[in-house]
């Protein structure tokens, strides 16, 4: 089957922050169920920074051990540091992901810099 | 999968009989003398050849039985994906001089359709019938496909991801009317139900013996007494010339024996097996919301659970049964390669979400009762975690 590595079993089994967030600051949302993945990204801000994350996605091991690996990496960090993050780094963070499994990864930053977006795009209104 | 995550072998479940199965200890033991003491090549004049011929011989008796065919029709290759295309190559090249048009299904195995696809770019017509939600053709639509250059038909006898079982008789029927030769591959049905050639009016007929309790690298294409065809692979003249190479003689015995053992034993095993995959199927239905079991309620196979489990994914599904020891498959476009998901499922219409979230369990006879209460019980957990995690789930 999938040769994934301990890291992403690990995440993939204990996923973190796992959730919704009712009256979230910012949401990001991508892919869809048809081209096989989907995210939810649901952040909360305070004083620029990442107070919280939760994520919800639909998809295989990678698609959640990506999505719980942006949530760890992101939270606590500034919006800055937040949008720096690439899927790359999540994939190296990961210990690496099968080659056909990398455009999981492509998804999880993109869903947190939406949500991100979203964020500022509210606050700019 | 990661092969660090310890197991404990004895508990492994092997709800996947539909790759492959378990060689029966009994087909093991009669193919061993063929690898240590009795390694002649049948071809050979002396006594290790001659020794090693009987054995290949008295196995295409037996491989012959399971189908109801004569030994002299069985031809031995490497696997159903050989014999396959074997039997597409071999017979539209020898019916060339008549047409060039064939008729097949869009559920076929892909050693159908990627041949079939070959065979389009070096001028023959394909014509894919469709099939209705529960995986079945309806004959009507060949008859409609069939025109004078139409040479052939090639139709699958069970599916193997969602095991719906074909009418062969109605299509070898209309084969006969319209003078077409009529090929099935039957490797998810030989050895499983009972097939017999004659009595389905079959010209050629693929089956192999890694599906039913057999070793794997051996399997057999039925060749219709009086049926021209052109071999694939050229060389000596083992199997009459229609298909050159040395015989994987104790592949071949192995495939005869269990062979031998799937005729004797078929209807305890269909009844045996049929009642575990039932409980299985309504065990889940009972204890998971939202499932929907594919293909068909009655023409289907004695081991088939084809389930799609809604607003979640298959690999995470396989992924995390795996973790309990418990192998299954999915036709999720993440499980494969190719990043699609199964075209087998696209062709029923199932609908995407649907496809991802689908997972096949294929039981066989080693497969237990208590095996079957044990999946029970840790796939509903399973279910609802990943639904916790979807952003699609609404409860």
């Amino acid at each position: 089957m999938v040769a994934y590595s301990k890291k992403v079993m690990e995440h993939f089994m204990n996923p973190r922050n796992v959730g919704e967030i009712k009256d979230a600051d910012g949401i990001g949302e991508i892919g869809n169920p048809v081209c096989g993945d989907m995210m939810s990204f649901y952040i909360k801000v305070k004083d620029n920074k990442l107070e919280d994350i939760k994520f919800k996605t639909f998809g295989c091991g990678a698609a959640i051990a990506v999505s719980s690996m942006v949530s760890e990496a992101a939270k606590g960090k500034t919006l800055d540091e937040a949008l720096r993050i690439t899927n790359k780094d999540i994939a190296k963070k990961l210990g690496g992901l099968p080659k056909n499994k990398l455009h999981c990864s492509n998804l999880g930053a993109d869903a947190l810099h939406k949500a991100i977006k979203d964020y500022l795009d509210k606050k700019g209104k | 999968m990661n092969s660090k995550i310890k197991k404990d072998s004895k508990k492994r479940i092997f709800f996947d009989n539909a790759s492959t199965t378990r060689i029966d200890d009994q087909v093991f033991k009669e193919m061993e003398s063929y690898f240590r003491e009795n390694y002649g090549n049948p071809s050979s004049l002396h006594d290790f050849g001659e020794l090693a011929k009987n054995a290949v011989e008295s196995a295409r008796k037996k491989v012959a039985n399971l189908v109801g065919a004569s030994a002299e029709e069985i031809y031995f290759t490497s696997c159903g994906t050989e014999s396959n295309n074997l039997a597409l190559w071999g017979l539209a090249r020898a019916l060339k001089g008549k047409g060039n048009h064939v008729i097949s299904s869009v559920i076929e195995h892909h050693s159908v359709l990627n041949p079939l696809k070959e065979m389009k770019k070096n001028g023959w017509n394909i014509s894919l019938v469709p099939v209705d939600k529960c995986g079945l053709i309806n004959t009507k639509d060949i008859e409609n496909e069939i025109t004078d250059s139409t040479i052939l038909i090639s139709i699958m006898h069970a599916n193997n991801e969602i095991g719906t079982i074909q009418k062969l008789k109605e299509i070898s029927l209309i084969a006969k009317k319209n003078n077409i030769i009529f090929h099935s591959d039957g490797v998810a049905t030989a050895g499983i139900i009972p097939v017999n050639v004659r009595e389905l009016g079959i010209d050629a007929y693929s089956f192999s013996a890694q599906q039913l309790h057999g070793p794997k690298g051996v399997a057999a294409l039925f060749i219709k007494k009086g049926t021209g065809i052109r071999p694939i692979f050229l060389g000596g003249t083992q199997e009459k010339g229609r298909r050159a190479g040395t015989e994987n003689v104790p592949g071949i015995v192995g495939f005869g024996k269990a062979c031998e053992l799937a005729k004797i034993k078929m209807e305890d095993n269909i009844k045996y097996i049929s009642k575990l995959r039932d409980n299985l199927i309504n065990g889940i239905i009972n204890k998971v919301k939202d499932v929907k079991l594919n293909g068909s309620t009655t023409d289907r196979l004695p081991g088939n659970v084809h389930i799609s489990f809604k607003y979640i994914e298959g690999e995470s599904i396989l992924l995390m049964l795996n973790m309990e020891g418990i192998a299954a498959a999915s036709g999720s476009s993440c499980t494969s390669q190719a990043l699609k998901s199964s075209h087998v499922l696209n062709a029923i219409g199932l609908s995407p979400t649907m496809a991802q979230g689908s997972v096949l369990f294929s039981l066989g006879k080693y497969n237990t009762v208590e095996e079957v209460s044990r999946l029970l019980e840790v796939l509903p957990p399973i279910v609802k975690r990943l639904r916790e995690m979807s952003p699609i789930y609404k409860e």
